[in-house]
């Protein structure tokens, strides 16, 4: 009785911030079902209407109706889709091969280029925006599905965190195979890949939905309709009050954004969760 | 098979000597230990054949073949490491296979090789299991039979049994061994445990500061040791040191705690008053009528035997192992059989032999 009693504050203090991060998707979810009219009085529906096919078909098909109309979600959600697995496979391979060399190769200049890797983390896309727009304007790539991924792939982040992975790496293992006669890049892939695989699975996570989430990137360098991304679109949708805005396409929309990410967490935790019970020593 | 010769062999990082001028010629199918204190640069002469790391100089040849500018994969010889270094997401049977995989032999040849030893270690049931659901004697079977499957000219073990529990440390040491002669092959083997060294090894080199104080079979390390450092750091207890000069035109030795002893092997060189140290392992010592009267601080008794521990009038520590029970008093009389002195040189340290 007792220990129930000392669990239930805890309890209600989980339960408060599982609302507060449910809340907004499960207005939207709701709000997905309405028609434009019914959101557009104001009202907060809580129960399903009963308009949700046609607001995804409109969201898949067409991406809206009217000023704001933007390419349709099937689209978008490709363009985001290649987008994110770019960057993060790019930022995955970049950082994995540069975190190899700073720790496993003695060569002049090594803890320069380690230290240039480590400054740029305090550059974000942001800071260093105008100077990118200007390098991806003049090499052609404005408009392009390269210009759009290869100035986010440049990572320092994951560099780092390889680095400090790599360091933990008995030195034996690399004189094991030395003794074996594999070749660095026979190390790399036979003994260190299978090695980081639990951290790679993390970092794809963690970097899939940082690129899935880029905006200002997005809409500086890409204004070919067919190249939009769903976040990008989607804040498009929204107009500045002169007309009404399709609430429900917006809030469909918004759901489908939400599914590839959610997808890729679920599918990646298989792997999170391997990671944790074989720890490898 | 083969023969390793080592000649000259230095090695410096920076301005500090690790190693000043090894000289190692290891016959075919010995089994050469090599033993010292932590940082002697007992490990670095190991890697400096496994070709882990560079000489600074000197030669290295395996059956009569420079290697010091060969890959340690060129080198055909195998290492054994102390935490085992087993590829912890490769099963055993693929641990055990991936140095001949490598090589690029075929894969009937591997799966033979293999099997193979796999029987001569007992571990055919492990193949299929990872290195973490390995108990540590099984890790260092696995770590040994990955080295045999390369049937490498060279064994190298680099303290390969200070990670496992004592019990297991003298099974896994007799069985070692033993493979080692079955098989034949020439082995290198680095320890700082004098009991492993004495047990193991055809030869044992006594590292000392970079140097190789002593390069000889167990027993004459033991029976002859070439200085002090190798007098006290192999035998256990320690071998007592006892400071005097030489007396009586070199046939004797006076001791600093008192009594003269006569040499029973003839005069040392030198004029009288010469410094000498006087070596006497714990377990030549005597109880006898007449002898200097020791303190005692401290008894052990060890079952089959005792260790006793004092001082002598003169300041310095003594140390005597008796067989069967010690006397109970306070106090005992030791004698210093003479046929069981070493004499050194009291400056150098170096033996001297009549």
């Amino acid at each position: 009785m007792k220990r129930w009693l000392s669990s239930l504050g805890p309890h209600l203090w989980l339960l408060l911030g599982v609302l507060v991060f449910a809340t907004p998707i499960y207005i939207t979810l709701i709000g997905s079902t309405h028609d434009a009219s019914t959101i557009g009085r104001g009202d907060v529906p809580l129960l399903p209407g009963s308009h949700a096919v046609e607001n995804y078909t409109a969201a898949w098909v067409s991406g809206g109706s009217g000023r704001f109309a933007v390419s349709p979600a099937s689209r978008m959600l490709l363009n985001s889709t290649i987008m994110a697995l770019c960057i993060a496979v790019g930022k995955i391979v970049i950082s994995l091969l540069s975190a190899y060399a700073v720790v496993f190769f003695r060569f002049p200049g090594r803890m320069i280029a380690f230290w240039t890797i480590f400054m740029t983390l305090m550059l974000p896309v942001e800071v260093r925006i105008i100077p990118t727009y200007q390098v991806i304007v003049s090499m052609d790539l404005f408009n392009s599905m390269a210009g759009l991924t290869i100035p986010l792939i440049a990572s320092a982040t994951a560099t780092l965190l390889f680095r400090q992975f790599f360091l933990t790496i008995p030195d034996e293992y690399v004189e094991a195979a030395k003794m074996d006669g594999a070749g660095p890049m026979r190390f790399f892939r036979d003994i260190l890949l299978p090695l980081s695989v639990t951290n790679i699975a993390a970092l794809f996570v963690i970097l899939f939905i940082y690129g899935w989430n880029q905006y200002l990137w997005p809409l500086l360098v890409v204004n070919d309709r067919s190249l939009e991304t769903i976040v990008v679109g989607m804040a498009k949708m929204i107009g500045t009050g002169e007309a009404q805005n399709e609430w429900n396409v917006i809030m469909a929309m918004a759901v489908l954004s939400l599914l590839p990410p959610v997808a890729v967490v679920i599918f990646m935790q298989r792997w999170f969760l391997k990671g944790l019970t074989e720890t490898e020593k | 098979m083969a023969s390793l010769e080592v000649t000259g062999l230095t090695k410096s990082f920076g301005p500090t000597h690790v190693l000043h001028g090894i000289d190692l010629a290891v016959e075919d199918g010995e089994m050469i230990v090599i033993v010292g204190a932590s940082g002697c640069g007992k490990s670095t002469l190991l890697r400096i054949v496994a070709g882990l790391e560079t000489a600074t100089s000197g030669s290295i040849r395996i059956a009569g073949r420079e290697v010091a500018a060969l890959e340690p994969a060129e080198r055909d010889i195998a290492m054994v490491f102390q935490n085992y270094a087993l590829y912890p997401h490769m099963t055993v049977e693929q641990n055990m296979a991936y140095g001949l995989r490598i090589r690029g032999l075929p894969k009937a040849e591997i799966a033979r090789r293999v099997a193979e030893a796999a029987g001569l270690l007992g571990i055919e049931a492990l193949l299929a299991r990872r290195p973490r659901q390995l108990s540590g004697g099984q890790r260092q079977r696995v770590a040994m039979g990955r080295a045999i499957v390369r049937e490498p000219k060279l064994f190298l073990f680099d303290e390969p049994l200070s990670n496992l529990d004592a019990k297991l440390r003298v099974q896994m040491r007799a069985e070692i061994r033993r493979l080692q002669r079955r098989l034949g092959v020439t082995s290198l083997f680095v320890t700082h445990d004098q009991t492993e060294a004495m047990t193991l090894g055809d030869r044992l080199v006594v590292m000392h500061a970079g140097h190789a104080a002593q390069i000889a079979t167990p027993m004459e390390i033991w029976a002859r040791p070439a200085d002090t450092y190798v007098a006290g750091f192999i035998g256990s207890p320690a071998m007592n040191f006892l400071a005097g000069t030489l007396t009586e035109g070199g046939h004797a030795v006076a001791l600093k705690a008192g009594p003269t002893l006569r040499f029973a092997d003839g005069p040392r060189t030198g004029g009288e008053g010469r410094p000498l140290t006087i070596g006497i392992r714990p377990e030549h010592m005597d109880l006898a009528e007449g002898g200097i009267p020791m303190p005692l601080d401290l008894v052990e008794p060890l079952g089959s035997e005792t260790v006793l521990h004092g001082r002598l009038p003169s300041g310095e520590a003594l140390v005597v192992k008796l067989a069967g029970p010690a006397p109970d008093a306070p106090s005992l009389p030791v004698a210093f059989p003479a046929s069981a002195l070493h004499v050194f040189d009291g400056e150098t340290g170096k033996r001297l032999d009549p």
